[in-house]
């Protein structure tokens, strides 16, 4: 049989490329979850709550979608930091974490779907062609479609630009230590709430650059966020909790896993295989690849 | 001579890169009384929890009773004999404290005898550890209304609720008081006079001086000296081991 | 109260729910009744597992589900009456849960709480790829005029499924009590409390949490397998809807989660104010409401309306 070369490697690119954004949906749950041990599994609203500002200026301004994330990032960290207060108060301090907070991050998950099903209705949603949307660069038989390796490359300049954060700059690298060693951080006279609230409204603020990649990507509708609860989790464990490197790594796999299962066997099947992964990791290797 | 009731046999554990536990031996025998010291951070906690199967160690084998329970959840050698409070107390919060011993009992002692005590023996049972313990008040207060030496000794009763052969008890007298230490420390004497063999972890040299019939020392994972207590507190690498702090 | 005593006493209770709906002549009575029935029984299956032992099911839609389309796929070789149906569904559903269980219940509850959310989307892709029980496109079942009771006393269809949903109720509550009181109830709480000193007590967590889900799991299925003759048109959107993930948790939440009575009072009253708000309100406006809520209590209520009636009383005492 003539195996499809061409294809298979246009499946591989274009995972890798969407893998790149998967990096950048996933990036502020390896903060909340790798460094705070905060499992927000409304990360995914937040994105589609981003998606859906980024559409709303774009087509009433005709900004560009990355441009309006950028704009947005104070209000989202702001909203970040506050959920994390609420989150603090109401179960970190009272020790009651696991079930309460776990219901607490799906009632915003499901309240902020559900509002947005109100107020933009179910219809997907695109935004208006910046010039990166429509074209294709091809190199031989290779598609580069710009919609995808755009977002991928703003992406992979977030994760350098939260790598020099995290490595050279004070809060960064108080936000790495206080997952580590709270005492330690209050020696040093930095107060852990605060540093771990910053952390949860950087989390946050890159939700919104997410949302604008992701509409950039795909048409976009309030369900959506749920697609991609499983995906992210997915590569935090499969990357290695609060790992840069790890989640890179594991986003470009599980891009290329599903890219290649959705041209072969069709795109239904695309949201379970990164679920189906999420199952596999987690029975079998829950350090995750780059396991600590 | 009888076997050792526990040998640890070059127990390692990794963190990672961390290395936590390096070529760690050591056995103690049926009913004795051994201390276990070491600086923070040099894994006596770490130690335990490998020992109780709380944690998994890559090398090394631990052998209780005869047996070697590597692979043993710790329910499993729980079941065995051993036992161990925890350093900072873990009481069932949504239980009265005589509850909390009926716990052990029902799933420890009752699983091991293939029999089942009935309420009132229970209730006996309970009673009598509470009375050891001195917290016969107490039985129908909650865990969150005791203070912190009566959470100490709940800690210890539970332990010793589940009738083991073997406690192991994690720095249960952190942050107490002389007089509160004291206490501590003829609650376990007594209960080593019941023939439960005792390994005591602990910062606070008073209390393991008086307490321990051999003394361990553990420094930064590896095992530095083991014998008598008033030879071992004068090993230069120990005095070394503690000065250096 | 001994758990026999107890189950009479439910069995006499819906006895009369039962011989007192006799008298209502509005089917839609019978409907709504349905409705909050069945999520009585989904939240006290949701709350065996996440209330007792602390750990959070999300994908409770996914059992729900699977009772529902195993009754599907049955009734397209040969129709089995809906008893044999539920216990069908019960067992496949329960097996599903023992095997995530398996899976992922050594893990911390965190990571069980995301496999369950992940097992949602496999199965509900999996059921929407397979055509023989109607894929993307839904599945029609006709629903019988009328039943028989024992072959003498006739009630209409919709009244017939209403007696068996009760009949569901009192068996998963009676169920929930019973493990409540018992010594298997006892270690549930202490896994909730701290596992850790539970299992250094000699408790066997995983076996224990795994009861709890398989459990948990079928009382799911079982009150999915009717489902289908109900709603008499199926497909994946309403198979896997929303509601069931978001009300099987804030109904035991609300009402509160460390007893058997805060699922039954949380899935009355979330369930009747969301089966009036449904008529008068939109359904998406009604479920706003409900996350809403569930974030409220959450937050404030902790332990739901159970606890602050007992909260109530202690203060009296003291």
């Amino acid at each position: 049989m003539d195996f499809p070369y061409e294809l298979f490697i246009n499946a591989v690119i274009a995972g890798l490329l969407l893998g790149g954004f998967y990096a950048a949906v996933t990036i502020g749950v390896s903060i909340s979850f790798g460094i705070l041990d905060i499992v927000n599994i409304a990360h995914p609203a937040f994105i589609i709550l981003g998606s859906y500002i980024a559409y709303i200026v774009n087509v009433r301004m005709g900004i560009d979608p990355i441009l309006v994330s950028i704009i947005m990032f104070p209000a989202f960290y702001i909203l970040g930091a506050a959920i994390y207060q609420i989150y603090y108060l109401s179960f970190e301090r009272r020790g009651q974490e696991a079930l309460r907070s776990l219901a607490f991050f799906f009632g915003l998950l499901f309240v902020t779907e559900v509002t947005l099903i109100l107020v933009f209705g179910v219809d997907y949603r695109n935004v208006e062609a910046p010039t990166y949307i429509g074209p294709t660069w091809r190199f031989g038989f290779v598609d580069l479609p710009l919609r995808m390796l755009v977002p991928c490359v703003v992406s992979i300049l977030l994760l350098l630009g939260l790598q020099f954060f995290f490595a050279r700059t004070f809060t960064g690298r108080a936000i790495n230590a206080v997952a580590q060693d709270q005492l330690a951080l209050r020696l040093m006279a930095a107060d852990p709430i605060r540093i771990k609230r910053i952390a949860f409204g950087i989390s946050i603020a890159t939700a919104a650059l997410a949302g604008a990649l992701l509409i950039i990507i795909q048409p976009v509708e309030p369900s959506v966020g749920r697609e991609y609860i499983g995906r992210v989790f997915a590569i935090c464990v499969l990357g290695g909790l609060g790992s840069l490197t790890g989640t890179f790594i594991g986003a470009m796999l599980l891009g290329v896993v599903e890219s290649l299962t959705s041209t072969f066997y069709g795109p239904s099947w695309a949201p379970a295989v990164a679920f189906g992964f999420l199952l596999l990791t987690l029975a079998f290797r829950p350090s995750g690849i780059l396991g600590r | 001579m009888a076997a050792p009731l526990l040998e640890v046999d070059n127990l390692t554990k990794r963190f990672g890169g961390f290395l936590a536990l390096e070529n760690v031996g050591l056995s103690v025998n049926q009913g004795e009384r051994v201390g276990l010291i070491g600086p923070n951070g040099s894994g006596k906690s770490t130690l335990v929890n490998c020992i109780c199967g709380t944690l998994h160690n890559e090398v090394g084998t631990v052998r209780f009773d005869g047996a070697d329970v590597n692979g043993l959840k710790t329910h499993e050698r729980t079941w065995l004999g051993m036992a161990r409070s925890f350093q900072l107390p873990r009481p069932f919060t949504s239980m009265t404290v005589m509850d909390n011993l009926r716990i052990p009992l029902i799933y420890t002692v009752d699983a091991r005898s293939k029999s089942r005590l009935s309420p009132s023996e229970l209730q006996e049972r309970c009673t009598e550890l509470l009375t050891l313990v001195g917290l016969q008040d107490k039985a129908r207060k909650w865990p969150r209304d005791l203070t912190q030496v009566e959470m100490r000794k709940l800690e210890l009763a539970r332990a010793m609720a589940a009738e083991p052969k073997l406690l192991m008890a994690d720095e249960a007298m952190a942050g107490l008081s002389h007089s509160e230490v004291s206490d501590i420390v003829s609650l376990l004497i007594r209960l080593n006079e019941r023939g439960v063999t005792i390994v005591l972890i602990e910062h606070i040299m008073t209390a393991v001086m008086s307490f321990s019939q051999r003394l361990i020392v553990l420094v930064s994972g590896h095992k530095i000296a083991d014998g008598v207590p008033q030879d071992v507190i004068q090993d230069p690498d120990v005095v070394r081991a503690y000065l250096g702090q | 109260m001994r758990s026999s005593t107890f189950l009479l006493c439910a069995l006499a209770v819906g006895a009369v729910v039962f011989g007192l709906s006799r008298f209502i002549q509005s089917e839609y009575f019978f409907f709504a009744g349905y409705v909050v029935l069945q999520y009585i029984v989904l939240a006290t299956a949701w709350n065996i597992l996440g209330g007792y032992t602390g750990y959070v099911n999300f994908g409770s839609a996914a059992f729900f589900a699977i009772g529902a389309y195993t009754t599907v796929a049955i009734h397209k070789t040969f129709p089995l009456p809906i008893p044999v149906l539920i216990v069908i569904g019960g067992v496949i559903s329960g097996l599903v849960g023992l095997g995530t269980g398996y899976l992922t219940l050594r893990l911390r509850g965190a990571f069980f709480a995301i496999a369950t959310l992940a097992l949602a989307v496999v199965v509900q892709t999996l059921i929407t790829n397979w055509d023989y029980v109607g894929g993307s496109r839904g599945a029609y079942i006709l629903r019988p005029a009328a039943a028989s009771l024992f072959g003498i006393y006739q009630l209409n269809y919709i009244e017939y499924l209403f007696l068996i949903m009760l009949i569901l109720v009192v068996l998963a509550v009676a169920t929930a009590r019973a493990i409540e009181v018992s010594r298997l109830g006892f270690g549930f709480a202490t896994i909730r409390d701290d596992e850790l000193a539970a299992e250094a007590s000699g408790v066997p967590t995983l076996r224990l949490k795994l009861i709890a889900t398989t459990l948990s799991g079928a009382f799911m299925g079982m009150a999915g397998a009717p489902y289908p003759y109900y709603i008499t048109y199926l497909d994946p959107a309403s198979g896997f809807n929303l509601s069931y993930a978001v009300n099987s948790i804030a109904m035991p939440l609300v009402g509160g989660t460390t007893t058997w009575i805060g699922p039954v009072v949380g899935a009355i009253l979330l369930g009747t104010i969301q089966q009036i708000a449904t008529v008068t309100i939109s359904s998406a406006v009604n479920l706003l409401i409900v996350g809403l809520i569930l974030i409220a209590f959450v937050i404030i209520a902790p332990n739901g309306l159970v606890g602050l009636v007992e909260g109530w009383f202690r203060k009296k005492d003291a």
